[in-house]
């Protein structure tokens, strides 16, 4: 394979078609390398996000063939047809090229409370054993590729950004619900404003995650039990009238407040 | 002037990487009003792709005779300035080793999640020139916990974000910073910010080099504009080659190799198959007998740090480096011109839990399986230890109004940078810079700006615009990194650092006429444009202060001059500052060390 075809979507605001574009191939080469050839050599305005170009920043989120996934962790020899598409996140309002509009994610991470460590036990350096971390540490990995969001149905095909945070949100909240000194009771924002129960297990968040977060098993399914628990369980529901089961093992409910942190967007312009 | 949006703050934080984020930390607590701009997305600044560790002495690991190291912030200390070559400002790195031990549990406070030792505390690392297992750490993603983290801190604690926004200059106003003019790179429109004080947190460049592990940001903005609005820079010279860079693939190149593979027992190798780091050339004087001498004593030391040395891989940057150079030099390197480092010897199990990231990127991107294989790496240009010049206690820059902290800031790291002290270096320094500016703006009031200064800026950012025929500024961009590549790099000459000198004015004056066809909408090739100014200003910075330092020393090894010359370069730094438009290089001496300090040498 000597050269490649990439054929890229090219226009703003969701308006625009394919270009092609033939890019000499070298070893090792991935879709990013292509991209950023083309910028090089013939077309200095074709519009990408990019940062490490090692798969730890998550900033390079395409599609590809149709696949939602990184362009510096896609190798061009993957394809050996040497026919490859790319186009930008289908889920987000399209800005230009294979640039998205994804800061209703940073949004909507703003209205998640961060850790709230008991002060009874005392301040940090805490005393942790690995097994006590290796849960959370499973969802810190996540590079916020938004790449699960834009996979995940509720979000792409019904465009419920207004009742579902989305897998990646849902991995920020279990990494806080289960860490061990966290003293939020997180169940009410899961089961509200997060919109946990909008979520049908099709695990195809897990499938596109190039982190390998176990998404569905691991953050989702449990989380969904603690709040059907303490939501939908009858009994628990009796019991907690009657003053037997007191549900208030952590202290104060989260969510629902307004932010504090604003994400601007620029305004509009014509042009 | 094209009329643009405004914003009014009382702290304008420029940069949000580790110490742009801890700084919005520390001002939100003194109860300012914060704005934080960025050229990418939040969150994707250089910290999240920091790999190995953040360095404080908390003396949380056990030797093999039960007893916990002996490491303190002394240590520290004395480690610190030894790695860069006593040219560090002794105060500064005083604060940095004392505040590291803080500024970690904070992070575990915050909700960071370290891995953890038996004895259920933050399990700490071996690296380059750290006297004790020092470099706190999560797998080999510590800087995406690191930022992830003072992430959500800044979120909760209030901040205004503007993503994706690209500050191109500073405004003044009766040589006072007051405010700054960017662009949106969504939209090509232009904005401004008032501010009491301004933090500029951009981090270090290295895209002027063709090998380097920066990504496109690292083109020093941030440094380009304190020097435009007379701040002093320090220490210019030097910039740091990380020893391990990938090598093959091609598309690879340059890409980090955390210093955590020689930590946990890497081994380098010459094509011939030595383990070269135990030439006895190699050993500087000052570390001599501190490193083991047999292929047995540093596989000793793998399980038993307290009977042995570590292995001599271990040994700061720019040695490692050098060595690295002069043995592809003299013909030891592999086929595609670097050197084997190889981690197989610890087993797979080992090295999928300990260097997880690195295993899948080989894996992944370079066919290398590094459970069984050795990888091929080169030295690549890493990071930057001069930058602007600061005051050590609240990181004010030379200029009122301006604050500076983390990598853009100098005079931390001297003449070289340990493995892991950048990280601790953004909290303790981010902070300080936090409350320095919000000490400054106490009582003052927004000032208005220069409508002449936003004109004149807006009119350099759009000159290259629409325009076709002039020069493509990915074309200048690889010339100049060749010349850097070729001449300023590694090992440096009089006669190179002219050449280099030359081409950098010469490309300047062709970037008079630099064309960025298209429109204003995200459109890279015209912000390639203004990057590359910022590239050639430092880079002009950078040589002239090579050829100036007449030693080696750190980073800077001048092959002409090849010894340390402590008598006379050791006893001052460089410092630069814009005369009638132009740099101008100017020998300060180094501060004093107290006695009580110089006695910590003895000691530890
Ligand atoms: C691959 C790699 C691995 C590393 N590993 C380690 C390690 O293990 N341990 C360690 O201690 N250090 C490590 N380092 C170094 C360390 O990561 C950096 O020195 C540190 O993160 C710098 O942080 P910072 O906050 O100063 O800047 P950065 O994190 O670089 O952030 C700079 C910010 O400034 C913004 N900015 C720049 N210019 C402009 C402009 N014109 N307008 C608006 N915003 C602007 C950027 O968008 C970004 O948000 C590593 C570095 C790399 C590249
Ligand atoms: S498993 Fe749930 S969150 Fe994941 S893609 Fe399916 S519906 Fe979306
Ligand atoms: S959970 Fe995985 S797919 Fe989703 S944003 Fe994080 S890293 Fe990306
Ligand atoms: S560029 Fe960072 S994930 Fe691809």
């Amino acid at each position: 394979m000597e050269s490649i075809t990439l054929h890229v979507f090219r226009g703003a605001h969701g308006v625009g078609s394919l270009t092609d574009y033939e890019v000499p191939v070298t070893p090792g080469m991935v879709v990013l390398d292509a991209i950023h050839y083309i910028q090089a050599h013939t077309d200095g305005t074709l519009a990408c996000r990019w940062n490490c170009k090692a798969a730890k920043c998550g900033s390079c989120s395409a599609e590809i063939n149709g696949v939602p996934g990184l362009l510096c962790k896609t190798r061009v020899d993957l394809f050996p047809e040497g026919d490859i598409a790319v186009g930008p996140m289908r889920t987000f309002p399209h800005v230009r090229d294979l640039v998205t509009d994804v800061s209703w994610n940073y949004r909507v991470n703003a209205r998640i409370p961060p850790l709230r460590p008991d002060p009874a036990r005392g301040g940090a350096p805490f005393d942790l054993q690995q097994e006590d971390v290796e849960r959370v540490q499973e969802f810190r990995k996540c590079i916020e590729c938004f790449l699960c969001q834009d996979v995940c149905h509720v979000l792409r095909e019904h465009q419920r950004t207004d009742a579902f945070f989305g897998p990646r949100q849902m991995c920020r909240i279990a990494g806080l619900e289960m860490h061990p000194m966290d003293t939020l009771d997180r169940r009410q924002q899961l089961h509200n404003e997060a919109g946990v129960a909008y979520c049908n297990i099709t695990k195809c968040c897990t499938e596109v995650c190039p982190e390998h977060i176990h998404i569905t098993d691991n953050a989702i399914i449990p989380m969904k039990e603690r709040v059907v628990d303490s939501y939908f369980d009858p009994v628990a529901g009796i019991l907690r009238k009657i003053g037997v089961l007191q549900r208030q093992p952590r202290q104060k409910a989260a969510g629902d407040a307004a932010p504090a942190t604003t994400i601007h967007s620029p305004p509009k312009s014509a042009d | 002037m094209e009329p643009c949006e405004a914003f009014d703050y009382d702290i304008l934080v420029v940069g949000a990487g580790g110490a742009g984020l801890r700084a919005v930390i520390a001002a939100r607590e003194a109860g300012c009003r914060v704005g934080v701009v960025c050229k990418s997305l939040l969150g994707k600044a250089h910290t999240v792709m920091a790999e190995g560790g953040v360095a404080a002495a908390l003396g949380n690991m056990v030797s093999s005779d039960g007893e916990l190291e002996p490491d303190g912030w002394e240590t520290h200390f004395v480690d610190t300035m030894k790695g860069g070559a006593f040219l560090n400002n002794w105060r500064m790195v005083e604060i940095f080793a004392h505040e590291a031990i803080d500024r970690v549990f904070e992070l575990e406070q915050y909700g960071a999640v370290f891995d953890r030792t038996p004895e259920g505390r933050i399990a700490q690392r071996p690296f380059g020139g750290h006297k004790y297992r020092r470099l706190n750490h999560v797998g080999d993603r510590t800087g995406l916990e690191l930022i992830r983290t003072v992430q959500d801190k800044a979120v909760g604690a209030g901040m205004d974000v503007h993503m994706e926004v690209t500050l191109v200059r500073l405004l003044t106003a009766g040589g006072v910073v007051v405010g700054a003019l960017g662009y949106h790179r969504e939209t090509g429109r232009f904005v401004t910010f008032r501010a009491k004080a301004v933090v500029l947190a951009t981090g270090g460049w290295g895209r002027m080099f063709r090998f380097t592990s920066n990504s496109w940001e690292g083109t020093g903005d941030g440094v380009t504009l304190a020097y435009e609005a007379g701040a002093e820079l320090i220490d210019m010279e030097m910039m740091q080659f990380h020893p391990t860079g990938m090598i093959w693939p091609p598309g690879m190149r340059g890409i980090l190799v955390t210093e955590g593979v020689r930590g946990e027992g890497g081994i380098l190798r010459n094509s011939r198959g030595e383990r070269f780091m135990f030439k006895p050339e190699y050993m500087p004087e000052l570390y001599r007998g501190q490193f083991a001498e047999s292929e047995q004593e540093a596989a000793g030391w793998l399980d038993d740090k307290k009977r042995f040395r570590r292995p001599p891989e271990l040994l700061p940057r720019d040695v490692v480096s050098r060595a690295i150079y002069r043995e592809v030099k003299a013909g030891n390197g592999c086929e595609h011109g670097g050197v084997f480092l190889d981690v197989s010897q610890r087993g797979a199990e080992y090295i999928k839990a300990k260097l997880p990231s690195m295993y899948d990127q080989f894996h992944a991107l370079g066919d290398v399986d590094i459970t069984v294989e050795p990888m091929e790496v080169y030295p690549t240009v890493h990071y930057t230890m001069g930058g602007i010049r600061v005051d050590p206690e609240t990181a004010a820059a030379t200029v009122p109004g301006l604050f500076a902290a983390g990598e853009v800031a100098g005079g931390l790291h001297g003449a070289n940078r340990l493995g892991g002290n950048s990280l601790s270096d953004i909290l303790v320094f981010g902070r300080r810079a936090g409350d320095g500016a919000a000490a400054w703006a106490a009582g003052k009031s927004l000032a208005e700006l220069d409508p002449a200064q936003i004109a004149d800026g807006q009119e350099q950012m759009l000159k290259p615009l629409g325009k076709s025929g002039g020069e493509s500024p990915y074309a200048l961009h690889a010339e100049l990194q060749e010349t850097m590549q070729q001449n300023a790099m590694i090992a440096r000459e009089e006669a190179g650092l002219k050449i280099a000198l030359d081409k950098v004015r010469e490309l300047q004056k062709r970037a008079e006429g630099l064309a960025a066809p298209g429109g204003r909408e995200y459109n890279p090739g015209w912000h390639a444009t203004r990057d590359l100014v910022s590239m050639l200003t430092v880079s002009e910075i950078i040589v002239l202060c090579a050829l100036e330092r007449k030693e080696s020393r750190g980073a800077q090894w001048r092959i002409d001059f090849p010894e340390r010359d402590d008598a006379g370069w050791g006893t001052k730094n460089l410092v630069v500052h814009r005369r009638d438009g132009q740099p101008a290089v100017v020998e300060s001496p180094l501060p004093a060390m107290p006695e009580h300090l110089k006695a910590l040498f003895q000691e530890h």
